[in-house]
């Protein structure tokens, strides 16, 4: 039966938020979770001192500590004393404004967009922001959520709501199931290569299709995650049984968790529902993906060759091609699989989280890394680590010889000390291959947790759907 | 915010696209927990070379792009992370207003909560301020917001389209916070009806 006015996910919610709206104007939007770290609040928090203004919510306020912090032995200070500088304003700020902090001596502590959901703060219907492009993860519970600016942080925090104009939205349909050793960070990097980093700009991307369904609560992460790097607004998943289950029982989930879920349920897209664009693909189009370039829609299959600048159409496409092989230090036709890797990187808010490690730790069991590689696993939060360390992970990778690290942000974005030196190549589960990105002159290739492991082992990038 | 109403000023070309958030601010200099002083760190790994030295290959390093105030890109302007660091560097260094095809929307967002005018030309206007730019050294723009157009000397005019709130926001150098707050009762109903006044 189709409704009298059939409403997408995205619409259901924004009309749900709207505080107030005048003809011609923004929306003004209530916000019901707003997410803090350290290197986005500073600023933010020093402008409502400064202003004399009081923090609206501080019981919808969450912080904790992960760009910036150490994934060393916590109990040593840190030795930059900008970066401590930066910690300890964290703390300063949660403490005398009553924020929640998840500091660095806490089990809870971790990447803002793994705890998130991990303590079941993320729930379907919310609106959630934080001074993090990444935080279109949450959008995989079904959920409005987005990255915002330091001045927009402060606006939240100063009155629970932003200004905002109506996003567009977009469809993005996959039938079909994903390949055996086809992982949804495939399907990302895939569908970014297929409408570029600009192709969701100004839009809100709904992921449908039976392919997203059949996907658990991580990989879909994975996916949401990474729709900031199409250039969308936010990326979400209509909630289903999924993402009951996962969030029930979590330490925040709501007390009234059956009522909840029935609330939830009247969330998905209405059938005959319409979006401003869509775009329909096939799983079965979809292998392992490794990028070659400078940005995330620089990509191609793993069963394929480094590509010819001079087969890029577009002018300018060629010009970024050209400049991001001579970056990269690659030679058109050059077999992926014959590229050879540093370094390896198990981590971000993209795949560090528990059935990321495990996959991971699957394809390394009882074998080494190869000699010239070194490779480092970093867990999403310290929950994470607890639990993998209780299942055995951490023996499986350190007797592969990977470094087995404390939780935070590290080399997705080397803000810390883990980055790669000038020249150094680098295969990565992050999310952005940015020129420099993961240290200056480093160059980073963008692959699955099953695709990283298994580079690690062999030393040159591997088709993990042939790997035994 | 300081108010933009119209700007004259040298024109910058950086003729690439995806000129991204890392490139503009690169992230050991996002440890501070101030809001100025960026400006020394504005494209950092592209501007210095290893050695701190100025990299004489790097487009704002050449002498006729000195004291420019406005940066013409190309298509997917600030595309990456939300960090404000790349506005308050752009700012500080100077650049009033980015003309691009296109921009990564925070970034846009950014620009407007700290004066900075980001404008979208279609590619062929753009295509045509970087040829006169290459023609011509110490070109220069004029930017009339309230008319919503670039113009320079020689008869080339564009307009471009802004949204109604940002330009008032923009010319008026308006605290937006202030703004929302004048609808604190509405805030206040909205919490009360949607029960989400858990302290109060
Ligand atoms: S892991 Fe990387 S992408 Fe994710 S929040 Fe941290 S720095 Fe950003």
């Amino acid at each position: 039966m189709i409704a009298d006015n059939p409403r997408t996910l995205f619409e259901k919610i924004w009309d749900q938020h709207v505080v107030h709206q005048e003809p011609g104007q923004q929306t003004l939007l209530y916000i019901d979770l707003h997410l803090i770290h350290e290197v986005t609040s500073p600023q933010a928090f020093e402008g409502l001192r400064l202003a004399g203004r009081p923090l609206r919510r501080p019981e919808r306020t969450i912080g904790t500590q992960d760009h910036n912090v150490p994934t060393t032995d916590r109990s040593l200070p840190i030795v930059d004393t900008i970066a401590r500088q930066q910690i300890e304003t964290l703390r300063h700020n949660c403490r005398e404004f009553g924020v929640r902090l998840y500091d660095l001596d806490s089990p809870n502590q971790g990447i803002v967009h793994v705890i998130g959901p991990e303590l079941g703060l993320t729930q379907p219907g919310m609106t959630i922001v934080c001074g993090d492009s990444h935080t279109s993860t949450h959008g995989a519970f079904g959920a409005l959520a987005f990255g915002i600016g330091t001045s927009e942080v402060e606006h939240v925090m100063a009155t629970q709501t932003l200004s905002q104009i109506k996003p567009k939205t977009y469809e993005i349909r996959i039938n079909g199931s994903l390949g055996r050793g086809v992982t949804s960070k495939d399907l990302i990097l895939y569908l970014i290569g297929e409408i570029t980093t600009a192709g969701g700009t100004g839009h809100v991307i709904e992921y449908t299709g039976q392919a997203i369904r059949e996907l658990s609560m991580e990989e879909r992460m994975t996916v949401c995650n990474m729709s900031i790097e199409a250039g969308a607004r936010a990326g979400m998943i209509a909630p289903d049984e999924t993402t009951f289950e996962y969030i029930r029982g979590r330490e925040f989930a709501p007390d009234d968790f059956e009522a909840s879920v029935t609330r939830w349920k009247s969330l998905p897209s209405d059938p005959g529902s319409t979006y401003d664009r869509v775009d329909i693909f096939e799983a079965e189009d979809v292998a392992p993906q490794v990028t070659w370039g400078t940005n995330p829609g620089q990509v191609t299959r793993v069963d394929a060759g480094v590509p010819d600048p001079a087969d890029f159409a577009d002018a300018t496409d060629r010009q970024s091609a050209e400049s991001a092989l001579k970056y990269m230090d690659l030679v058109p036709g050059t077999p992926i699989t014959e590229i050879p890797v540093d370094r390896v990187f198990i981590g971000s808010c993209t795949n560090s989280r528990i059935e990321d490690l495990r996959v991971a730790a699957e394809l390394v069991r009882g074998k080494k890394i190869a000699d010239h590689v070194s490779a480092m696993v970093v867990p999403g939060s310290g929950i994470i680590k607890q639990q993998a360390e209780q299942e055995g992970l951490d023996r499986v990778f350190l007797e592969a010889g990977f470094e087995w690290r404390e939780a935070g942000c590290s080399m997705c974005l080397g803000m810390n000390p883990d980055q790669l030196d000038p020249g150094e190549r680098c295969a990565s589960t992050s999310n952005r291959n940015f020129e420099g990105r993961q240290g200056r002159g480093g160059r980073t290739h963008l692959v699955s947790p099953e695709m990283a492991a298994a580079a690690a082992i062999a030393g040159r990038f591997v088709d993990v759907r042939h790997w035994d | 915010m300081k108010p933009f109403e119209t700007h004259t000023g040298i024109v910058a070309t950086l003729d690439r696209s995806n000129v991204d958030t890392d490139q503009i601010i690169p992230k050991q200099f996002l440890k501070r927990i101030e809001r100025t002083g960026f400006g020394q760190f504005l494209f950092y790994d592209w501007r210095f070379l290893e050695d701190g030295s100025p990299n004489p290959d790097f487009e704002l390093n050449q002498p006729q792009f000195q004291g420019a105030s406005i940066l013409v890109g190309r298509k997917n302007f600030g595309n990456g992370s939300s960090r404000e660091h790349a506005v308050w560097s752009l700012d500080d260094y100077g650049i009033r207003a980015v003309i691009a095809e296109s921009f990564a929307d925070i970034f846009y967002n950014n620009c407007f909560k700290n004066g900075l005018l980001p404008i979208t030309l279609t590619p062929e206007e753009v295509h045509q301020i970087h040829d006169r730019v290459n023609q011509q050294d110490g070109y220069q723009l004029t930017i009339d917001l309230p008319a919503q157009s670039v113009r320079d000397e020689d008869g080339l005019e564009a307009t471009f389209e802004i949204e109604t709130f940002r330009k008032e926001c923009l010319i008026g150098g308006l605290d937006q916070i202030a703004l929302t707050l004048n609808h604190i009762d509405k805030i206040e109903q909205f919490e009360k009806a949607n029960g989400y006044c858990q302290d109060s």
